[in-house]
């Protein structure tokens, strides 16, 4: 009985504190953007940030796109054959990189390369005393150091995942193309027949969601490090939120992938 | 009075950090916060910034309650008041110089060109001169200290906060230091308050010296009068920071006090 009731107290708890989470989650985003709003409003800090968010992202985004396209042509190749309709292919291809593995693939790679550095430096800076520093300096840290990442994620990610969803076809037309042998007019028409403007729609309201959630959750994980129920600061307090970040990033990335895949199909 | 904190008490969840604190500080003083470390004397410092709201109490600073006014108010308030913090509290995505042009870049209208001669100034000042573009990072503790004290000045403020000048650097950096703080309130004419644990340094700079302990106050006064006191929670603490030996023989608090 003790024991029923230990879990149901642990369950208790765990509700409570996610409740807790999300309520501190919109008031930061609430926050940013009530005090982004306030003049003066600079680019050059948006640019930074879509530097290191978007253009040191694009290697890493351009290989794995790629590679994703390939094998993505392989397993659909495969199983085609098997009908005889190999000339789908490039439909296949297209409707599962623009719909699904373009925005879902960026987001996640995005969130483990920028997201996990958004919250290590955020928190860092804080662990440090520069957000003080520039709440101190009468600098709104939400105006300076947020909005700047927030506008920064919502611009390159919608970009990365064009560069993601066009590597990739390149890589499906290169297996299944040049290497087993699949016209390129099958190809290529079977594509531009088969996506319509509802997909490429979809493709980009999940980039603009997902990059507002990466640079959303990694940023409010380091800037509310001082206020982390499990008390944890300095170098563990900032490894434990980072991790947590983007584990959280990932799950509400798949979790807001299938709400807007519900609402848009 | 420039601050003015009364009645100040502080809480983390349950425990009392501090415990009915009075402060008062005149224009143009270095009041120097004293004692050992969880004493309270960060969190007060913390308080008199804004950064955390007190359980009871009040302060005052340029005769702003800076806990009844809002954020507006309290921004065009801290544009008058420098903050230099321990480890300099530098961004450590800009340059030693674009750190200091920062609060001019973002509150004033003066011209790039103005804006470096500014920040070359104040970095010459602190002996900083080289540093420009210089990463934080590349900075030792004593040069990180006074790139963020050039950082807080260099809007030329009204009241100066420094938070443990002396802090993790050798007796010589330590001495530069004090120096330095002196000759700003003599050339500025700042209201300067400073937190330390090290009591060298306190008598060093200070005008007046507070004393907290366990985050109550034991003494506000004078050199002279922190040395002349017989109370026995000051005598303990005194002891605790120089030993007992030098302090019974008072030659040490001597000279510290007739530096």
């Amino acid at each position: 009985m003790s024991r029923l009731l230990s879990s149901i107290s642990r369950l208790g708890r765990s509700v409570q504190h996610f409740t807790e989470d999300l309520g501190i989650l919109g008031v930061f985003l609430f926050n940013a953007i009530r005090h982004g709003l306030n003049p003066p409003y600079t680019l050059k800090p948006v640019i930074r940030q879509i530097y290191f968010i978007g253009a040191r992202s694009g290697l890493m985004i351009t290989v794995a796109g790629l590679f994703v396209g390939m094998v993505v042509a392989l397993q659909f190749y495969d199983t085609l054959v098997r009908f005889g309709s190999v000339s789908m292919l490039g439909s296949a291809v297209g409707l599962s990189l623009i719909r699904e593995l373009g925005p879902v693939l960026t987001a996640l790679l995005v969130t483990g390369r920028a997201g996990s550095a958004i919250c290590a430096e955020l928190g860092i800076m804080r662990t440090d005393h520069q957000i003080d520093a520039l709440d101190c300096m009468a600098i709104d840290p939400y105006r300076y150091l947020i909005i700047p990442r927030l506008l920064a994620g919502v611009i390159s990610v919608p970009l990365l995942t064009a560069i993601f969803v066009l590597m990739g076809i390149a890589g499906g037309y290169f297996i299944g193309v040049l290497l087993f042998g699949v016209s390129h007019g099958a190809y290529m028409q079977g594509m531009a027949d088969t996506v319509l403007p509802r997909d490429m729609l979809m493709c980009l309201v999940k980039a603009v969601v997902f990059g507002l959630l990466i640079v959303w959750i990694s940023a409010a994980r380091g800037f509310l490090l001082h206020r982390d129920r499990k008390g944890a600061f300095g170098p563990e307090g900032v490894s434990r939120v980072t991790t947590e970040a983007v584990v959280l990033t990932s799950v509400s990335v798949l979790f807001a992938d299938y709400l807007i895949s519900a609402l848009l199909l | 009075m420039v601050i003015r904190v009364e009645q100040l008490d502080a809480h983390y969840g349950d425990r009392q950090i501090l415990n009915d604190i009075n402060l008062h500080v005149s224009r143009g003083e270095i009041h120097v916060i004293m004692g050992s470390s969880g004493s309270g004397k960060s969190t007060l410092l913390r308080h008199i910034l804004g950064l955390q709201i007190p359980s009871s109490g009040s302060i005052h600073l340029l005769d702003q309650a800076i806990h009844q006014i809002d954020r507006k108010q309290l921004y065009s308030l801290r544009k008058k008041i420098g903050v230099a913090f321990q480890g300099g509290a530098l961004l450590g995505s800009l340059t030693v110089e674009e750190n200091i042009e920062l609060p001019l870049r973002e509150h004033t209208k003066l011209d790039a060109n103005t804006i470096r001669i500014m920040a070359r100034m104040k970095l010459e000042m602190m002996n900083l001169a080289g540093t420009e573009h210089m990463m934080p990072a590349e900075l030792s503790g004593g040069m990180l200290k006074r790139a963020g004290l050039a950082r807080a000045v260099v809007m030329d403020p009204q009241i100066l906060l420094f938070d443990e000048p002396s802090a993790g650097l050798d007796p010589v950096n330590s001495a530069e230091l004090d120096e330095l703080i002196i000759k700003l309130r003599d050339a500025m004419n700042m209201t300067i308050l400073v937190i330390t644990h090290e009591l060298q340094s306190a008598f060093a700079i200070a005008d007046r010296i507070t004393i907290i302990d366990e985050g109550k106050l034991l003494i506000t006064g004078s050199k002279e009068e922190i040395h002349r006191s017989q109370d026995e929670d000051v005598l303990n603490l005194l002891q605790r920071r120089v030993g007992r030996d030098d302090l019974e023989s008072q030659s040490y608090l001597d000279r510290l006090t007739h530096t």
